[in-house]
């Protein structure tokens, strides 16, 4: 299994720059309040070749933040991601136009006052994939693959559904040709009926077009459907990691078991009681010494309170961090 | 004990093209401390149908027909002055974003003995009292000390539990929660859905659930009603219901969730989107996604009913 897109040990950490007010009161001998959020600690991950890795968690956890870096959108802070065999950033830009981007809110994504055909043509022009003249043909190609009616090229934005945007979003993405997509919650926003169609659509594209995919998502369930392997975040860190399959049905992390106890459930069945954890996520300004989970953890012991347990492999043949896995 | 029984509600948008019928001939009724879900897409009604019940659709929205009988009394007709003392007094509502609901330059303390006192007299001492039991009753620790807290200073969560604490400080006997837990995380929502059906279940209060998640509805609710185009197209018990639906639409939507599915295999979608309000089609509004549609389904469908069970269809599915 060859790694085509890989985090070694990466670190992000946003520091609030002082205000004005904070400089004078430093130049009075005051303490700043310089306060810095580790919003991604220490993450190692890969991404193999053609396989679609969830990135689960809740907000805050540093899931879009992971996200953007392996993207190549956000520099580390420290470490380092690889894609190819190189950093997919260079002196604070990106640098490759095989990994692309779906956002949760294509609304946002997409400039309101051009044409789709134009925005989706944009980029392969801009890079030389395609000339001006042969561009309205790709257009047409790409809209009529994510299941839109060509003509729509000239419609703009705010003429289409929320479900049409995400299409549109994601023909712009494909158009770049990309081996990697990076969708961040692309169904989070979406109906139901029009979410099932979405995901249909992502299923069909990474088969025809072997597309290697990070799926980041707060919704077990979807992750469960299209990832092959998940990794589940707490404030920053990775806590669990291993195939979809061995970390759904025999969770190895107290965190892990709880957000899948937490979800309500549709089975054929009753629906299973809920069992919610006490408790809420710590603030990443200030997070719990030892296991940041220990507060919430109905297994803490003195332990998880004073060291925080490295990622070991799991019995299930994954990764946990936590004393008591097992 | 039916606390509130609806029939027949109308109340339709006026656009420039026309008549949006937002809420289409509803009728539902709802016992005291029962819990129904009403669940339905963007756009279904579902909201509209609540914003309704407690009167406030703003315009272009108008209620056009219909009843809405509330423990006795006829709500369609009321004056805006009766409507704002049952408001919130009897009838309170929960909204989707906490922020939208509490002002953020109050404290916590000061909007809730407001919300008091604006139904009764009290003394701020009484008040600030009932107001921290309330809080701690929605699981808010050291709640005297957060009366003096500002919204901003609570989590999102925290913020949706002071919401509700301040909807059931009167007592109300009908609460209606419009998208409570749909911008919390799991965790968070799994507490909230349990705490907010043991309430239900205690304090003998109605809640009207308004939810696009069937999986939460089903966590909370004793019935569920599902909303298409303006209508209630199928209601019933809600386990009964999601283990074997009546209407192709509440099937549709169930089958369309991942859960339903092996992982990684194609889900089965509803075809197209949700029809305009403006342009339904004639008879059947789901016809023209409905795999099971045929010639009959251009006449308006007819109520199928089985004790405890509606739906609105020509060719209901067997249960």
């Amino acid at each position: 299994m060859t790694a085509l897109l890989l985090a070694e040990a990466v670190t992000r950490r946003f520091t609030r720059r002082a205000s004005v007010g904070d400089r004078i009161a430093g130049l009075f001998g005051a303490n700043a309040d310089r306060r810095s959020v580790q919003a991604v600690t220490d993450v190692s991950l890969t991404l193999a070749a053609g396989e679609t890795l969830g990135l689960v968690g809740e907000s805050g956890c540093g899931k879009s933040t992971l996200g953007r870096m392996l993207a190549g959108i956000l520099p580390p802070t420290s470490g380092r991601v690889l894609f190819d065999g190189a950093p997919p950033m260079a002196g604070g830009h990106k640098v490759t136009t095989r990994i692309q981007t779906v956002f949760q809110d294509p609304f946002a994504s997409l400039n309101p006052r051009r044409r789709i055909g134009d925005s989706i043509a944009e980029g392969p022009i801009a890079h030389g994939f395609v000339s001006r003249d042969a561009s309205a043909a790709l257009v047409a190609d790409w809209l009529r693959r994510v299941g839109l009616d060509p003509v729509f090229a000239q419609r703009f934005p705010h003429q289409f559904s929320g479900g049409q945007r995400q299409r549109v979003a994601i023909a712009r993405a494909l158009a770049m040709q990309p081996d990697v997509m990076v969708c961040d919650e692309p169904v989070a926003s979406l109906d139901v009926s029009i979410q099932a169609q979405i995901i249909n659509l992502f299923l069909d594209l990474r088969r025809d077009l072997g597309l290697t995919c990070l799926f980041i998502s707060h919704d077990l369930s979807v992750v469960r459907h299209v990832a092959d392997r998940v990794a589940i975040m707490y404030l920053g860190r990775i806590v669990e990691s291993g195939t979809a399959a061995a970390v759904y049905s025999a969770p190895a992390h107290p965190y892990t078991r709880a957000l899948l106890d937490s979800s309500p459930k549709l089975g054929l069945d009753r629906p299973a009681p809920l069992r919610p954890i006490a408790g809420e996520l710590p603030s990443p300004l200030a997070p719990p010494p030892g296991c940041a989970f220990h507060p919430r953890c109905p297994l803490a012991t003195e332990v998880c309170r004073v060291e925080r347990p490295a990622l070991a492999p799991s019995v299930t043949g994954g990764l946990v961090a936590c004393h008591h896995a097992g | 004990m039916t606390l509130l029984s609806v029939r027949d509600l109308q109340t339709h948008f006026l656009t420039r093209d026309g008549a949006a019928r937002a809420v289409d001939g509803v009728s539902f009724d709802i016992a005291r401390g029962e819990i129904l879900g009403l669940v339905g897409e963007s756009g279904s009604g579902k909201s509209v149908t609540g914003f309704s019940l407690i009167g406030l659709v703003d315009p272009p929205g108008r209620i056009m027909g219909g009843s809405i009988r509330f423990d006795g009394q006829e709500l369609v007709e009321l004056s805006a002055e009766a409507m704002r003392d049952l408001r919130g007094r009897r009838i309170a509502m929960v909204f989707q974003d906490p922020g939208a609901t509490l002002n953020p330059v109050l404290t916590i303390g000061q909007q809730m003995v407001l919300a008091l006192r604006a139904h009764r007299a009290m003394a701020t001492a009484a008040a600030r009292e009932l107001s921290a039991s309330r809080l701690t009753r929605l699981g808010i620790p050291d709640a005297m000390a957060r009366l003096d807290s500002y919204p901003h200073e609570f989590s999102g969560g925290m913020r949706q539990r002071v919401a509700i604490a301040m909807a059931l400080l009167h007592g109300p006997d009908l609460i209606i929660a419009d998208e409570p837990t749909t911008a919390l995380d799991v965790s968070i929502q799994a507490q909230i859905l349990v705490e907010m059906r043991r309430l239900a279940k205690e304090t003998g209060t109605a809640l009207i659930w308004i939810s696009h998640d069937l999986a939460a509805v089903a966590a909370v609710a004793d019935r569920i009603m599902v909303m298409y185009a303006g209508r209630i197209v199928e209601s019933g018990p809600v386990a009964t219901v999601l283990r074997g639906p009546l209407h192709p639409y509440t099937r549709g939507l169930l089958d369309s969730l991942p859960a339903m599915a092996e992982p990684g295999q194609a889900l089965r979608q509803i075809p197209g989107n949700t029809p305009s309000l403006l342009a339904l089609p004639a008879g059947c509004p789901f016809a023209p996604r409905c795999p099971g549609a045929d010639a009959v389904c251009a006449t308006p469908p007819p109520v199928v009913e089985t004790p405890g069970r509606m739906a609105r269809c020509h060719h209901p599915l067997p249960a």
